[in-house]
This record gives C-alpha cells, sequence and structure tokens, in this order.
C-alpha cells in the first residue's frame, strides 16, 4: 500500500504510427478560435 | 544500444495545496508528499540518493528507502521515468474534416482587439452568397475521403449580418451530408446582437452549437466592444440568458477574450458564472496593439491568476456546483492518440477558412494574408506546397517544444500566433507559451480534483 504516492492517472500515449482515425477536432473550430489546445479534446474512438 | 527518441521527464508543480508529478511520457499523474516530493529530482538514479543531498536533509535513511522503493515500484509498472524508444509517424491522413465559413466579412462592433480588423479582414466589407457557400460545402464533402465526423463553423464578421444566405447554408449541408452517409457538427460564432428568439429557435432546432461573444464585467465588456447604443453588456447579455435559458441542444460556449486592461479576468469568469452560465471559455488576446496587448511584464499577474481561478473552480466543486472552463478541461481516460498529440491543429490541411468570395485560406487567422491563399473553392487546391509547409511542423521539428515538458498536451500550439509573433509558423509565441504551461498545470489539477472526489 503506497504510503507517499497517490497515482491519479494511469497514463499511455496511444501511439498510432499512422493509423489514427481523424475523427477528433483537429483545429480551434469549436469555442475558442483563437488558443486552443489538443489536449483538451478527447478521442471520438472511445 | 541506441538511446531513446524523448528521454525520461518528469514536471514537478504545486497547485491548491497538492504537490504533483508528471510524468511526460506517459502523462501519468501522481500526487506526492515532501519526501517523494524531493527524491523525484533523483530518478534515473540506480540507488536510493543520500540523505545529504539537497532536499532530503530532514528525511531518515529509511523514510527515504521507503519513498524511494514507491518511486521505482511505478517506474517498473511504466507509469514514471518513461521513454519513448522512436519517433512516433508523423504522417497524418490530409482529407478535409473542417471548414470555417466566413459568411459575412462585416460586422456591427468594432471590437478593439479584433484579430479580423473590425470584421473585414483589411478588405472591403462583404457577404458570401448561397452559391460561393455552397460551392465550399460540397468542396469540404469531395475533400473528406473516410472522415466521417465533418464540421462546419459559421463566421465572420458577425454571421448574422448574412443570416438568410447562412439558414439556406445550413439546410443544404444537412441534407448534403447526411446524402454523403456522412455526420455534421455545426458552430455558430456570435456577438448575440442580433441573436432573436426566432434565430435562436432555429439554431436549437437544428442543434447548432453556439459560441456567443461576452467579456465578463459589464465594465470590460463595454470598454472593448460596445459602440454606442449596439453590442453594450445589457443587450448582449439579455440575448444570451434568454437563448441559453432554452438549454440549447447542439451546446454553446460563452466566449470572451481578456487583455491587459483585465489581468484579474478571473473575475470576469467567475462573473459568467453568476449568470448561471456554464459554459465559459475566456481567452487571452493576441495582439500587439499597444495597452491591449499582454507583455511578459504581465506574466507573473496572469499566472497567478490562472491558479487562482483553478483554486475557485476546485473550491466551487467541492460545494458542488459546476463550471466548466474550457481552457482548464483536459483529455484524460480517453486522450487523442499521439498522432494528434504531435501535430494538434490540422490548419492547412484537415481545416481550411473560407472567404466570402470563395477563397481557401489555412485557418481563420490566415485570412487575408495572400502569402498564405491555398485556392479557391472554385479551383480546388493551387499552392499545395503551403499546405505541405504547414504539415511539416510538429512538436518534433520546432525546438522549443521538442524539449518541453507539456508538448502532448500543447501540440505545438498555433500556427497563427507562431507567425505573428516570429514571423515563422514554426517559431515560437513565448508569452502564449507561459499561458498555455499554466493552463494545462490548472486543468490538470482541476481533473485531478474531480478524480479524487470519485475515488
Amino acid at each position: 500500500m503506497a504510503k507517499h504516492i497517490v497515482t491519479l492517472i494511469k497514463g499511455k500515449l496511444n501511439v498510432t504510427n499512422g493509423t489514427g482515425c481523424g475523427e477528433c477536432d483537429n483545429s480551434c473550430q469549436s469555442a475558442c478560435k483563437t488558443s486552443c489546445t489538443v489536449g483538451n479534446q478527447e478521442c471520438e474512438r472511445k | 544500444m541506441t538511446s531513446p527518441f524523448w528521454q525520461p521527464q518528469i514536471h514537478k508543480f504545486t497547485l491548491a495545496g497538492k504537490k504533483y508529478l508528471l510524468d511526460v511520457n506517459s502523462s501519468s499523474l501522481h500526487v506526492v508528499d515532501d519526501l517523494t516530493w524531493h527524491l523525484a529530482d533523483y530518478l534515473g538514479s540506480e540507488t536510493p540518493p543520500s540523505p545529504k543531498l539537497p532536499g532530503l536533509e530532514h528525511f531518515s535513511p529509511d523514510q527515504i528507502a521507503e519513498g524511494w522503493q514507491e518511486l521505482q515500484d511505478l517506474v517498473e509498472q511504466g507509469y514514471l521515468w518513461t521513454a519513448i524508444s522512436e519517433p512516433p509517424c508523423a504522417e497524418r491522413d490530409p482529407a478535409l474534416k473542417a471548414i470555417c465559413l466566413n459568411v459575412a466579412h462585416d460586422c456591427n462592433l468594432r471590437c478593439k482587439y479584433c484579430f479580423a480588423a473590425t470584421g473585414h479582414f483589411g478588405r472591403e466589407r462583404s457577404l458570401m452568397s448561397f452559391e460561393v457557400g455552397k460551392q465550399s460545402i460540397d468542396f469540404l464533402l469531395a475533400s473528406s475521403g473516410s472522415r466521417r465526423n465533418l464540421a462546419i463553423d459559421f463566421f465572420g464578421g458577425e454571421p448574422l449580418l448574412n443570416w438568410t444566405v447562412t439558414r439556406q447554408l445550413i439546410e443544404y449541408a444537412e441534407s448534403a451530408v447526411q446524402a454523403a452517409g456522412k455526420r455534421l457538427k455545426i458552430t455558430l460564432t456570435t456577438n448575440a446582437t442580433g441573436l432573436t428568439p426566432e434565430i435562436g429557435d432555429y439554431l436549437n432546432a437544428h442543434r447548432v452549437n453556439v459560441v456567443l461573444s461576452l467579456d465578463g464585467r459589464p465594465q470590460v465588456h463595454d470598454a472593448m466592444r460596445a459602440t454606442g447604443t449596439e453590442g453594450g453588456y445589457a443587450q448582449v447579455q439579455a440575448n444570451i440568458s434568454r437563448f441559453l435559458a432554452q438549454e440549447p441542444p447542439g451546446g454553446y460556449y460563452v466566449r470572451g477574450t481578456f487583455t491587459r486592461h483585465n489581468l484579474d479576468f478571473s473575475q470576469d469568469v467567475l462573473h459568467l458564472a453568476d449568470l448561471g452560465y456554464r459554459e465559459i471559455s475566456l481567452e487571452p488576446v493576441v495582439t500587439k496593439i499597444g495597452g491591449l496587448a499582454l507583455t511578459e511584464a504581465d506574466l507573473p499577474a496572469l499566472l497567478a491568476e490562472y491558479e487562482k481561478l483553478a483554486e475557485t473552480i476546485i473550491e466551487l466543486r467541492r460545494n458542488g456546483r459546476a463550471i466548466n472552463f474550457y481552457h482548464f478541461n483536459i483529455g484524460t481516460f480517453h486522450a487523442p492518440c499521439m498522432e494528434r498529440r504531435i501535430r494538434g491543429c490540422g490548419a492547412g490541411q484537415e481545416y481550411v477558412a473560407i472567404t466570402p468570395e470563395g477563397e481557401i485560406y489555412p485557418c481563420h487567422q490566415f485570412v487575408g494574408q495572400e502569402q498564405f491563399r491555398l485556392g479557391t473553392v472554385f479551383t480546388g487546391i493551387r499552392h499545395p506546397e503551403v499546405q505541405d509547409m504547414f504539415a511539416g511542423v510538429n512538436i518534433m521539428t520546432k525546438t522549443e517544444c521538442r524539449s518541453c515538458w507539456a508538448r502532448f498536451y500543447c501540440s505545438g500550439g498555433c500556427y497563427a500566433n507562431s507567425y505573428a509573433f516570429s514571423g515563422d509558423i514554426a517559431g515560437n509565441y513565448a508569452i502564449g507559451c507561459e499561458l498555455q504551461k499554466k493552463r494545462i498545470e490548472c486543468a490538470l489539477a482541476v481533473a485531478a480534483e474531480g478524480l479524487s472526489s470519485e475515488n
């Protein structure tokens, strides 16, 4: 039982090697129009 | 043995009284105590660090051994000190997915910070005809390859100045996309001055996602946007509140801009929240206009303000009140794939902007800059070399991005901002980077709070 660390997100980058579906939002066309990040998107293929 | 493409890397930050440890290459996030916070500085060492080393003076050898073992367990599990051995594939299907239809190069407001030069993009004021819009939608469909989810943003200027054509195009797009067996997300960005009940009903009936411009507190909004009797806070706020009372089925964002005039912008976010708006986006201005532009000297105040906002949102959440601040959203369990993370923006390839005359530009922010013109919806793409230029920029080719801890969240940032401040789409907008990194820390902390309360 860990006493010192709480892991909140067990991350793993999804490496697709060029086979990504490309269905997620790909620009700031949604809400912001100036400085969007990809980090605030989620995969459409979840 | 060759060294990995991305070496192990961690990022440590504190927020709202907690210490966070982000494993950059896996995007794993840990909350740590004081001991492991200091021990993390020695990751990569094969043996536990000596108690004599900086930061560890107050811990016993047994405590250090225990904390070190916990860190090593995470390393073995692949959630800490991870490496990426090979460079990820930078190839991406260039098929078009989204268009920004500038249906009006005109606006009834004269907002001081407008990147579109008060709506006309430095040209004659003009409105898009149905024929140009129809051709644009046909161009999207013809260029979309196997992409299933398409998007159209009705933009301007102010799109409601061309409402009749906008309606016609919404209906044409719906039928054309359906006939092609694809799906369509429609967004409309408006200053809400012309958002009548009838227009609101129409947008909701067609499940249009609406981005509504309001900068926050009355004095902040009116200082930037009001023009005489039009565009003032009272008018816009009333229109937005009436529209949102219908709970738009297509979704919405109330979206504002902050400038050097309101470095205390968290008050504007909270003002919008107090009006009952749940989906809020408030963006830093990107301009060089003196008096409005954010400067390096403003950075300490801006970073502190983001932290203050994050802490307030966390506190509100604990009290059962949710605010969805767009820049504090972050993909955690269903994050985008590596392909998307190494080059977030699809401008110029998967996304283009189209002018009222049918000219194609890489995105709405490049409109009117002739060197970036790609072609027209009638001729198709005539300058693939410009597309190639955009396709060649990613977090592996941008020097500043390659070693940045935020690279897999920011994904290289905005081409237009980079170009505006460095003269190169592969350049760097230093202030934007600092703000971005702070927003990502805040977003992770807000997400972590949600996870804590769920567990």
